[in-house]
């Protein structure tokens, strides 16, 4: 097959974790909870979702795939549950303690690959590959594009129709718009819809991390993620919280990350040129937004 | 202009002069060429509806915002405001609807804000010491702003911006927040300021208060300067005029009707919680069908009691029986009733969002919008604005549309009408009046006591730690307000 086709196909698995950690961010943000932990609860997902395929792989077969991504949500749920807990009873901004599960998941992920999860030589500080059927099967011949590209889609439009939709995400949107409102006019259980978001946000990004080791690496191992959960708040935001063009965004991005790779190899151009321009579009999307005065994040002060 | 009575000012220049401002929004004209001279020694109160461009104009004189045409004029002197620290500097001083005070900081260190160079607290006293000395008005500098009540906080931020060597100090609704005692506390400092060479502008809704209180008055109707003249060529009928110049006004005649026998909703020692002054009162009390009970009270006393009869809070002890269907209007809009980056439709969902689930059938609750449109005669360009778009007047008409549009048990209302202009008042009670026909209760509660003497059947004064009811009288509901706070002695 040809070489374009693959690149294209590397796009679209770079875009992957993109978008449903993107998901996640924007999810929690429309909810109100600041959510900047995407990076920690992808890698207790990546680790449960390994855990479970390692564990019992072979038993289950094909099912093991369905279980690592379960597995993976539940763990990145449970991940972003700690800081929940923290800001109901502590009153610790989400913002601070997101941060810091970062930190404490990476160094989580350091610990189990030279520890309880090494594989069995002991040599590289990895865990065991995931044997093929645990794998999640490719979804175009002659490329990496795994099934998760496909779950990426599906999910963004769920959410896009949760929030449009359903009471649920009604609440959600209420919440995050105005608490005092949504509590007061509304009669909303904001903390209760709070927790919910915090929980769903954190499984989302759980499931980004399982995708990415059942999908692409097919094992644990440090810097699995290039910083997936922070590039995903630009995606997140870059797509003005909406769902359907974070799809978008993050293929944009999985463009930019792949091309750069790309040119460092032919022709030695920088790949830190790409986060350049990252950054620069970030600055670019804020701005437009500050501008326009929509944003949640940055809403100007009203007069 | 021989016959002006204050013709001689020109042996004086005034105060502050502004001449010939003009100010658009876009296509809107909010001044049109208005003039306005305020005079040393003097209080001057401009009055006008809603809209009439009130605010725009003072907020043009303090430097917030700059005038497409037209000069300003200080002491007979041409100047230019770039920002509100201009405006200081130049010898204005505003005083905010909304205190702008740091609670947490003491007196002296709030009036040393601001400033420049390090803050030394005896300095801030000797300035303080002084301005007592020159107006009368004292504070204690070492207070914690946080222990002050309002009346006081008030009082501080007259003696800051005197202190700051203001010369003219503009008001913006300053009675809004203050018992009637307060506010005759609030002209004395007023006068005595004027008395000492300073010239004050008192923005207002209060007819009363102006006429009362001001020596000078300007009217402003729709951007353009409609009457400025001395206070004693006037009279309340005249001024109405002006300010509403050829809408008719709305006289809203009082009628009362024997409540039902039906009690909808009725507290029995429940407790009730102040989340600002910690403070806690265990409350009796029955409201029944076709009836309307005013509350009266000071500075948010009422709000835990309409709180917890809007369902909005639980009771720790006692019970509160309540209706299934009840319907509220906070009184802060912008922050608990609607939410701005929402449109019409999402606001109108928002009051069943804690109920349903499942999905959410938009055509549906579109459709109830545009019938509460229209039967409230709420004016947006169409169902899908943000409710940021509308004026005041027609938020209210919206919210109260939205809550009544199920035909409530209840209605509990906090200070419908605060902040809105003859018409839209009207309009509301005109539909608290109508929901009681309907056979609702309703409970509201104001700041306003001819509201409450003119709306109510009955009224509930919250004094100090119990419920005292009083018939639908002015002077009844102030003294038993006024019962409700310590007599100072001093």
């Amino acid at each position: 097959m040809n070489a374009e086709l693959a690149l294209a196909g590397d796009a679209l698995v770079r875009a992957t974790p993109l978008i449903i950690a993107g998901l996640a961010v924007a999810f929690a943000f429309r909810g109100g909870v600041f959510n900047i932990g995407a990076e920690g609860q992808l890698l207790v997902g990546a680790i449960a979702a390994t855990a479970v395929t390692l564990s019992s792989g072979e038993m289950l077969g094909r099912l093991a795939v369905v279980l690592a991504i379960i597995a993976g949500a539940i763990a990145g749920a449970a991940w972003a549950w700690i800081a929940a807990e923290l800001k109901r009873r502590f009153h610790v901004l989400e913002i601070i303690s997101t941060i810091m599960l970062n930190f404490i998941a990476i160094h989580l992920v350091s610990f189990l690959v030279r520890g309880p999860l090494q594989e069995p030589t002991r040599i590289y500080p990895q865990t065991e590959t995931f044997i093929r059927s645990a794998r999640l099967p490719v979804l175009v011949p002659g490329t990496r594009l795994h099934m998760g590209f496909a779950l990426a889609i599906v999910l963004a439009i769920g959410l896009a129709w949760a929030f449009k939709r359903t009471a649920f995400g009604f609440r959600v949107r209420a919440t995050g718009a105005s608490p005092s409102a949504a509590k007061v006019a509304g009669l909303i259980d904001t903390e209760k819809t709070s927790l919910i978001v915090f929980l769903v946000s954190g499984a989302l990004a759980g499931i980004a991390g399982s995708v990415e080791v059942s999908g692409v690496t097919f094992a644990l191992y440090e810097n699995l993620s290039p910083g997936y959960g922070y590039t995903a708040i630009a995606v997140a935001l870059i797509a003005g919280l909406n769902p359907v063009g974070i799809i978008a965004s993050g293929i944009f991005f999985g463009i930019l990350e792949t091309g750069a790779s790309a040119l460092q190899r032919e022709f030695a151009i920088p790949s830190s040129l790409a986060s350049v321009v990252e950054a620069t579009l970030i600055i670019a999307a804020l701005t437009i937004a500050a501008v326009r005065g929509r944003h949640t994040l940055i809403q100007p002060v009203k007069s | 202009m021989d016959d002006d009575p204050r013709a001689d000012r020109t042996l004086k220049p005034a105060a502050l002069a502004l001449y010939d401002i003009t100010k658009r929004f876009g296509a809107f004209t909010a001044l049109e060429s208005v003039s306005l001279l305020i005079d040393s020694g003097r209080i001057t109160a401009l009055l006008g509806e809603n809209g009439a461009g009130k605010t725009t104009l003072m907020r043009i004189a303090f430097g917030m915002i700059q005038p497409d045409a037209g000069s300003i004029v200080i002491e007979g002197q041409q100047t230019r405001f770039n920002s509100p620290a201009d405006a200081i500097a130049a010898g204005i001083g505003m005083v905010h609807q909304q205190f702008s005070l740091i609670p947490a900081m003491t007196v002296a260190e709030n009036v040393a804000l601001g400033g420049k160079g390090r803050f030394s607290f005896d300095e801030t006293a000797s300035l303080l010491r002084d301005v007592a000395d020159r107006t009368g008005l004292s504070i204690d500098p070492r207070a914690r702003v946080a222990d002050l009540g309002s009346a006081e906080r008030q009082k501080l931020e007259i003696i800051r911006t005197i202190a700051h060597d203001a010369h003219v100090m503009i008001l913006d609704e300053p009675t809004a927040v203050l018992t009637p005692r307060d506010t005759v506390e609030l002209f004395k400092q007023l006068r005595t300021f004027a008395a000492s060479g300073g010239a004050v502008v008192l923005i207002t809704h209060k007819l009363r208060d102006a006429l009362e209180h001001a020596d000078d008055v300007s009217v402003l109707r729709r951007g353009r300067l409609a009457l400025s003249t001395s206070m004693s060529e006037v009279n309340e009928a005249s001024l109405v005029n002006a300010m509403l110049g050829d809408t008719p006004h709305v006289v809203t005649s009082k009628e009362s009707k024997p409540a039902g026998s039906t009690v909808i909703a009725s507290l029995d020692k429940a407790r009730l919680r102040d989340r600002t002054s910690g403070r806690t009162m265990n409350v009796s009390l029955q409201i029944r069908s076709g009836e309307i009970v005013g509350i009266a009270a000071l500075n948010g006393a009422a709000i835990p009691l309409l709180r917890m009869l809007a369902a909005r809070s639980q009771t720790s002890t006692g019970s509160a029986t309540l209706p299934a269907r009840i319907g509220f209007v906070p009184e802060n809009r912008h922050d608990e009733a609607l939410i701005d980056d929402f449109s019409l439709v999402e606001n109108l969902a928002l009051a069943d969002a804690g109920k349903i689930d499942g999905l959410i059938s938009w055509s549906t609750i579109e459709r109830e919008t545009r019938t509460v449109i229209s039967q409230f005669d709420v004016r947006t360009p169409d169902p899908n604005t943000s409710p940021a778009k509308l004026s005041g007047g027609n938020q209210q008409r919206f919210v109260l549309g939205r809550e009544l549009r199920n035909s409530p048990d209840l209605l509990v209302l906090e200070n419908p009408t605060q902040g809105l202009d003859v018409n839209a008042s009207a309009f509301v009670h005109e539909q608290i009046r109508h929901a009681r026909t309907n056979g609702a209760a309703v409970v509201f509660y104001s700041s306003d006591l001819d509201e409450l003497a003119d709306l109510s059947d009955r009224v509930i004064v919250v004094s100090g730690e119990t419920l005292i009811e009083v018939g639908p009288d002015r002077d009844a509901i102030g003294r038993a307000l006024l019962g409700a706070q310590p007599v100072d002695e001093r």
